[in-house]
């Protein structure tokens, strides 16, 4: 970064208007060319950056650096020494301060005019409308939990029309980035255009889990000695309490007990680094892979933001592990998928009881579905089983369908039953919008026929 | 898309001061798949499931087997379900909260059952696993051994491992392991 020149100086904004200001041919729907897009690009477009890690730092700097003035980066992580070799905004007398802080800090103090407000807390400790406040979510994670709770909050926003077309004012876009070693992923998430998160959840390989009588009985790698103590010698010596990775003496202890059961094996290869990587799940990080995904993905979210060029689409991968491969490809969308999918429009009196709705269920004519039963935003209104469920929320059977989901008058339910396709019975999972007809408060218009 | 940005833009500073949402309680993909499982379950026989936390916390859950046949008859063994959000990408964590001389189950509650580990597959489902379970206490065998002076007598002495198995069950000492009553 030349701080006297090319960030803050005259021709600041060349590069940039090469891309916004000229014409081009192979540009996105409705791409307005011309000094006012940067204008509007600096004054309306909000990204969150989720994680200040490898990835984050690299997106802030690459975000700030491609236009973007309105930024706001949430990490619940401290800095730590290691983390210093490759996330880069971070200096040794950072070490125990807030990353989302110091990132935040550092950015500004780089690129002049950007905002950044830091946020340093859990994704989980926010709201449903902080989240909403932004046009573009950019996610630089390690985590397939984390990546999966910021997807199903992004597609809580997306509305269906009566036809099951998406409403294009309610797609949340979001650029997902991800490395591991020399290998990166750089992805772009329409919600209810291209795939979410979980249509394509099977692109992570699932973690490999040694078998227990393995580690206990006939251990062979250091990472079999190293699960061992972490999983089963934890436990035997500590009783209740239980491990927490992120406590450098829990960690401490985990390697010197790997330690004397790889001795007693004769065994070689523990350190205290693979120990972390081991419990942690963690594969060593390459600063070069992380800047390079991070470019990728902060070009994903200029071009969302302005149209300047078509998006991705929708998956890119890279490899740089032996020369370089880098390849794009296509996904598709579930469109029966649970979280980004439209879903069942169903239209119901707002008088309906619950046992009328399922009696409805069973007659209905493109989804019949029978022996439902039904969860509301994490409220199980009724089971079939197991018995002991099935009695506690039989009672709701007589209630008003409109009144157990909060009087709210259109929103999304699940239903677990039995369908019936080519006269064989087979299990589904299924998606419903439902809407209420009649006496409900406050909403006049039901034109709007949607339902996240 | 900047043209809807600057849209919501206006909307948003007009709804600055209206109501906005209900807070939501996001459902995750896990939570979806899970309450399909838990509806759809047919638990064997004497075998019960409780949610200590109440009807809508699937996420946790407890699992009672009461073998009815074997080493273990008449015994009543309680685990505990822990089930991650990215279910059934991973498999939930099963431990034993019954003290229990078996050979593949350690003093500590650690279970050694390959669907639980190595061999989980998205595929299957809570029911696999409480049938899994169910089939160690009438199939425990010696050649997955976690409780490794258990399995030597069940391999070495299968009369003495009914011994004591029987003894544990019924609340005492085998070797220098107390075991509370569990029958
Ligand atoms: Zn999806």
């Amino acid at each position: 970064m030349d701080n006297h020149n090319s960030v803050s100086g005259e021709n600041r904004w060349r590069d940039l208007d090469k891309l916004l200001v000229r014409p081009g041919n192979i540009v996105g729907p409705n791409f307005e060319p011309g000094p006012q897009l940067r204008d509007d690009l600096q004054a309306y477009a909000k990204v969150l950056v989720v994680g200040a890690g490898g990835l984050g730092c690299e997106l802030l700097k690459d975000l700030a650096l491609s236009g973007f003035r309105n930024l706001e980066v949430i990490d619940m992580d401290r800095i730590e020494v290691s983390n210093l070799n490759r996330q880069f905004l971070f200096r040794l007398q950072d070490v125990g301060k807030p990353k989302a802080e110091v990132a935040a800090m550092r950015v500004m103090e780089r690129v002049s005019g950007v905002n950044i407000v830091p946020h340093f807390c859990r994704i989980e400790d926010k709201n449903i409308e902080f989240y909403g406040d932004f046009n573009i979510i950019a996610l630089g994670l390690d985590s397939i939990e984390a990546r999966s709770y910021i997807n199903s909050v992004a597609c809580s926003f997306l509305e269906y029309d009566s036809d099951d077309k998406p409403c294009e004012e309610t797609i949340k876009p979001m650029v997902d980035g991800g490395t591991e070693g020399f290998k990166g992923h750089a992805r772009v998430i329409l919600p209810g255009i291209t795939p979410c998160f979980e249509c394509t959840i099977w692109l992570f390989p699932p973690q490999v889990k040694f078998p227990l009588c393995t580690l206990a009985e006939t251990p062979r790698t250091a990472a079999h000695c190293i699960e061992y103590a972490h999983l089963i010698k934890w436990n035997e010596v500590h009783g209740g309490k239980s491990f927490d990775a992120d406590d450098p003496e829990h960690m401490q202890w985990v390697y010197s007990e790997a330690l004397k059961r790889a001795e007693l094996f004769g065994i070689s290869g523990v350190t205290y680094s693979l120990t972390q990587g081991v419990v942690k799940n963690i594969i060593p990080a390459i600063a070069s892979t992380n800047a390079i995904i991070s470019a990728a993905c902060a070009l994903e979210a200029l071009k969302i933001a302005t149209g300047f060029s078509k998006s991705l689409s929708n998956y890119l991968t890279y490899n740089g592990a032996e020369g370089l491969h880098t390849k794009v490809t296509e996904f598709w969308k579930d469109n029966d998928c649970l979280v980004c999918g439209p879903g069942v429009l169903i239209e119901v009196d707002s008088t309906t009881s619950l046992q009328k709705f399922i009696d409805l269920l069973r007659e209905h004519p493109t989804l019949p579905i029978s022996k439902p039963s039904m969860v509301h935003r994490g409220k199980n209104l009724y089971m079939q089983a197991p018995p002991i469920l099935e009695e506690m929320t039989r009672s709701n059977l007589q209630l008003p369908l409109f009144d157990l989901m909060g009087r709210i008058p259109k929103d999304v339910i699940h239903v677990t039953g039995t369908v019936t396709l080519n006269d064989r019975k087979t299990s589904a999972l299924r998606k419903l919008r439902i809407v209420f007809k009649g006496n409900v408060d406050g909403v006049a218009d039901m034109d709007m026929a949607g339902g996240a | 898309m900047i043209r809807l940005f600057k849209v919501k833009e206006k909307q948003r500073e007009a709804a600055e001061n209206a109501n906005g949402r209900a807070p939501v309680k996001k459902q995750s993909a896990g939570e979806l798949r899970l309450h399909k499982d838990i509806s759809e379950l047919n638990l064997p026989k004497s075998t019960t499931i409780s949610f200590p936390n109440g009807k809508d916390d699937l996420m946790n859950f407890e699992v009672s087997i009461r073998p009815d046949e074997g080493y273990y008859l008449g015994g009543t063994f309680l685990f505990t379900f822990q089930v991650s959000p990215i279910y059934p990408h991973e498999a939930p964590k099963v431990k034993c909260k019954t003290k229990v001389y078996h050979p593949n189950i350690d003093l500590e509650g650690n279970v050694c059952l390959n669907i639980l580990r190595e061999d989980w597959k998205p595929v299957l489902n809570i029911n696999t696993i409480i049938y899994g379970l169910h089939h160690l206490f009438t199939q425990p065998n010696h050649e997955d051994p976690l409780n490794h002076d258990a399995a030597a007598v069940l391999r070495d002495n299968p009369k003495m491992f009914e011994v004591n198995v029987r003894r544990a069950m019924a609340g005492g000492y085998v070797g220098q392991t107390y075991f509370p009553r569990c029958m």
